[in-house]
């Protein structure tokens, strides 16, 4: 029996040294993936130091991505990224310590652009990607159009909702099963903020995952299967799923696409995302290269971020934006 | 008697040496597990009395604000839920298969039926869990039962979860039931018993001190099981008895938010640490229950 014991207790060990682990590697993630130790000869470009990047969880998948496409060529340059959210990331930001700050909404007049000129921290405001959330029903479940009414009545915190006959009766009245991300995602936040009304406020008893491909899986495979998560992923599974359009109160049901989220029609679940360079860090020579990096090579990013890329037109922009 | 040469005393003094610290090592194993849930613990139950931890029905620790709730019984309830569907699985079938083995398989039979069990049973327990989540869920439960199940569900996952503890009841039996003398058998033959009778009434008695240390081998295992609950269990604390949906484990719950992007030293951090020192006495308990019934059986059989 003290061999049970051994067994269970490695058992419980392991369980947990996973965990720990686990959340190491999250939480050094944008170092240990994203920076090289020694400046590597090898790497190609000669530039070295350090840039330091905070911000919206949202977008920091894309300036992961792209501090590990620019370590290709440029390994001396070590670049973190934080997840402080849009708001923490200000608040660095305009300290002045951090170079870049990520948006998921652009800086705000009130409250947040005083700070940064009380600060004498300038800065340039580049739009890098486009997010959207998608929202999806299994293939039985083929709803065509949700108000953000009726999303809301869904989701909302304390819903009892079970059925979407509950919210309309003209709606199938198969009892659902709710799919949604983890509560320390973006899209969550997102999500809940544009149509529960508040950030983080949402019903409790939904499978919540932070692994897309689960979220896929769980909304294809019920026959009620209902959820959101962020759109690549939707798109990815196009062929699985039944994408909702969402309509936003005008009557105009709009589904979720490339073309409706970058040109912002598909409201309120698309958004611009942004980095904020300060002037200061952009007459340093990597933090220059960096972001002229980014504007060139941002669609290859998102793509690799799996989030919605820049059209073209957005693009130009957004070199505009740099070069100003 | 010859002296012993000192060189072979010293060899094997040190030989003593190296098996006390295989030993130690286990038991500082633990006792470092303990200390480490340990501080987390006492940090968590600083901010969360104990009382709406221990009887709290509401497990929604990642929510912010008045939604925030630390009540661990629904994920106490999905593991001993998931791990009660797996052990009417794997009792059932253990047992008769070890029961088989020992006393009326025959030799060939024997011969390729235990490697293949102790095959099933290095099977990585995530295979275990994809094979639940994208064949046993939709093609055995849905399409050949007709069972409206969910995609992730308790019933799935717990089936799989006993026929993974099958190989580890199943062997522990045969070894005890094999363990019996033969000199019971043969009396029990002597007295007009046929082969059932005597594997019943005589072997599985005689061997059930045996056969309860194997059961409760077969729980611990599936009660700490993680991966298969994780991926085709679900995700949702739960407290009901509906087998169609789905359930969060602890074990589940403590590998789900370690995934996540909690900060450290939040309390969501906390909660992994808590829920792992209570998983730790859970099956703390039922060992030291487990000795209790082995010795008990032990002393009317031998």
């Amino acid at each position: 029996m003290r061999n049970n014991r051994l067994l269970l207790t490695l058992a419980v060990s392991s369980a947990l040294a996973f965990g720990v682990t686990a959340c190491g590697d999250d939480e050094e993630e944008p170092t240990s993936g994203a920076t090289t130790e020694e400046p590597a000869a090898e790497g190609g470009g000669d530039l070295s130091g350090q840039i330091a990047i905070d911000g919206s969880s949202t977008v920091a998948p894309f300036a992961e991505a792209a501090a590990e496409l620019f370590n290709e060529e440029n390994a001396g340059v070590q670049i973190t990224v934080g997840t402080s959210g849009t708001g923490g990331g200000f608040e660095k930001f305009c300290a002045g310590e951090t170079d870049i700050s990520d948006a998921s909404r652009p800086i705000a007049d009130d409250d947040e652009v005083p700070i940064c000129e009380e600060n004498a921290v300038e800065y340039a405001e580049v739009q890098v990607a486009n997010d959207g959330v998608a929202v999806a029903t299994s293939k039985e479940l083929a709803v065509d159009c949700l108000t953000t009414g009726e999303l809301k009545k869904i989701w909302n915190k304390g819903s009892k909702v079970a059925s979407l006959a509950d919210v309309n009766p003209e709606l199938p009245d198969t009892e659902l099963s709710l799919y949604g991300p983890g509560t320390d995602s973006g899209t969550f936040d997102f999500f809940t903020d544009e149509i529960n009304g508040e950030e983080g406020v949402s019903r409790e008893d939904y499978e919540a995952s932070e692994d897309d491909n689960q979220l896929v899986t769980g909304v294809s495979g019920d026959a009620g299967g209902l959820g959101y998560f962020g759109f690549s992923y939707a798109e990815a599974a196009a062929d699985q799923l039944n994408l909702v359009g969402v309509d936003s109160g005008d009557g105009n049901c709009v589904k979720p696409s490339l073309e409706t989220i970058q040109d912002g029609s598909y409201k309120p679940l698309a958004r611009p995302l942004f980095m904020y360079p300060s002037k200061k860090a952009m007459e340093r020579p990597e933090v220059k290269a960096f972001m002229d990096f980014v504007t060139t090579q941002a669609p290859a990013i998102a793509e690799a971020a799996k989030i919605v890329p820049l059209t073209d037109e957005q693009l130009t922009e957004a070199q505009g934006a740099l070069a100003q | 008697m010859v002296r012993r040469p000192s060189g072979r005393s010293r060899f094997e003094g040190a030989i003593k040496a190296i098996l006390f610290c295989a030993a130690v090592v286990s038991i500082l194993t633990t006792l470092a597990i303990v200390f480490s849930l340990l501080s987390e613990t006492i940090a968590f139950f600083g901010d969360v009395p104990i009382g709406d931890y221990l009887f709290g029905t509401k497990w929604t620790p990642q929510f912010g604000g008045d939604q925030q709730s630390f009540g661990v019984l629904p994920l106490i309830w999905g593991t001993l839920y998931l791990t009660g569907i797996g052990l009417v699985v794997a009792i059932p079938v253990g047992i008769l298969s070890g029961m088989y083995l020992s006393e009326f398989a025959p030799r060939a039979v024997r011969k390729v039926v235990k490697p293949v069990l102790e095959l099933l049973a290095g099977v990585p327990t995530i295979v275990f869990g994809y094979f639940a989540l994208t064949f046993f869920t939709p093609e055995v439960l849905r399409n050949a039962l007709g069972l409206g199940v969910n995609q992730f569900n308790a019933l799935s996952a717990g089936i799989i979860l006993g026929i993974l503890v099958v190989p580890t009841i199943a062997t522990l039996v045969e070894d005890a039931m094999s363990a019996v003398p033969a000199s019971l058998r043969e009396g029990s033959a002597g007295l007009g018993a046929n082969k059932v009778q005597t594997a019943i009434r005589v072997v599985f008695p005689a061997a059930l001190s045996g056969v309860v240390a194997a059961l409760v081998l077969g729980a611990s295992r599936a009660i700490g099981e993680t991966v298969i609950i994780l991926i085709a269990g679900g995700q949702q604390p739960r407290l009901s008895l509906n087998p169609y949906e789905s359930y969060q484990s602890m074990a589940a719950f403590i590998a789900s938010t370690a995934r996540g992007d909690i900060p450290t030293g939040s309390i969501e951090y906390e909660t992994i640490f808590v829920v792992g020192m209570t998983l730790f006495l859970l099956t703390l308990a039922l060992n030291i229950v487990s000795i209790r019934l082995v010795r008990k059986y032990r002393q009317v059989y031998e």
